[in-house]
């Protein structure tokens, strides 16, 4: 239980995803315009990463490694994620009209979102149990949620301020993103090694 | 010769399109890793242009992305698998991000917007253009990083020991404000030679 925990505040604060190993950054720059969207997306997220990585994990130890397959991890890994992608896409349009309509937009753009392969691969990489795979999956995909949110937050302010015109746009908004990794940086004190 | 210049710098994957973010960020705490990452992009790229653009006629409209994705994971593969044997120390250093290209947008990106409506010819001079535009901006991202971070240029030392680490150029913070002060540049630049 206490591991299980552990991974579960180091993945959403200490080591997050977005700010620490650049997992992410594209939907991170690109929808974190706008509040609404930003919480759809990270929704999204948090939806399918869970799966996925629960998904990969059985895939992995179940198929993969008894037949010695372990060289097809990411043709299979990317595979799972496309084709869950596109089954929860039906899934919810058949339903829940009301949650297509919210996270629906977002749902094919995740396929590209390299944060889920990302954590598949970590999970293989970290030798995680079944249980400590999803906490890891959840907790990845709500830390996503969480910095875009706050991104977003960010973002929409920045608006009303004048800035000079070479640093509008991408470069402002990386800025942000550094300076919001500094502050993250303060969590690592959180837990002692 | 246009569709290698501009992938150069009037559509640079990185200061220009934003493109291929997380590979961008995360590997440049040197310079070499740079340069590697970029390398491994180039090939990756110029191989799944060349089979994308061959199989353009015959990919069906409704799951082209999976199949291109396909065609990308497998030469990811093949890299992977080739940096592990013979440069071990690289493969070390550049860890998940490796696999990480299947989903690097530009890649996607370039088969999608481009290989996949152009001749075979065209498209490999595109992903060739693609390709170096994004080498050269990991190997200045990380070339800044090392030198600042650690007082290195690819290994060699190049500021005087008493010169003090700015620490947190290594760090992933880092990574984010020095991208974001060179896309500033780069759009001083731009706006400059507009005038």
């Amino acid at each position: 239980m206490k591991e299980l925990l552990l991974i579960f505040i180091s993945t959403v604060l200490i080591n997050n995803l977005v700010l620490s190993y650049f997992l992410g950054i594209c939907p991170f720059l690109g929808v974190s315009g706008r509040i609404e969207s930003a919480f759809g997306m990270g929704m999204a997220v948090i939806f399918v990463m869970t799966l996925a990585t629960s998904i990969s994990w059985l895939i992995y130890h179940l198929i993969l490694l008894p037949f010695g397959l372990f060289f097809l991890e990411y043709v299979v890994f990317i595979l799972v994620i496309a084709s869950l992608v596109q089954i929860v896409e039906m899934f919810i349009r058949k339903f829940s009209p009301a949650l297509y309509q919210s996270l629906g937009i977002y749902l094919p753009l995740i396929t590209t979102n390299c944060a889920i392969l990302g954590v598949a691969l970590f999970m293989v990489a970290r030798n995680y149990k079944f249980l400590e795979s999803v906490v890891f999956g959840f907790a990845a995909g709500l830390g996503f949620w969480l910095v875009l949110l706050i991104m977003a937050g960010i973002r929409e302010e920045l608006e009303y301020v004048e800035v000079p015109k070479v640093f509008k746009g991408a470069s402002l908004t990386l800025i942000t993103a550094g300076l919001l990794a500094l502050i993250f940086m303060g969590f690592s004190g959180l837990i002692s090694a | 010769m246009r569709e290698i210049v501009k992938g150069l710098w009037d559509e640079h994957p990185i200061f220009r399109q934003l493109l291929g973010m997380c590979p961008t960020l995360a590997v440049t705490t040197s310079a070499i890793n740079g340069l590697s990452m970029g390398l491994a992009v180039v090939f990756v790229l110029f191989f799944s242009s060349l089979v994308v653009s061959v199989m353009k006629k015959i990919v069906p409209h409704q799951v082209r992305i999976a199949i291109y994705t396909v065609i990308i994971a497998t030469f990811v593969t093949i890299v992977d698998i080739f940096l592990k044997a013979n440069f071990p120390q690289i493969s070390r250093a550049l860890g998940p991000y490796v696999p990480l290209i299947i989903v690097n947008c530009i890649i996607l990106g370039r088969c999608e917007a481009f290989a996949s409506k152009h001749s075979i010819g065209k498209s490999l001079r595109d992903a060739l253009g693609m390709g170096i535009g994004f080498s050269w901006g990991l190997f200045l991202l990380g070339a800044i990083r090392e030198i600042f971070g650690a007082r290195t240029l690819l290994g060699i030392q190049i500021l005087p020991q008493n010169y003090d680490r700015l620490i947190v150029m290594i760090l992933p913070a880092g990574a984010f404000l020095v991208l974001g002060f060179l896309v500033a540049i780069m759009n001083q630049i731009e706006a400059k030679a507009k005038k």
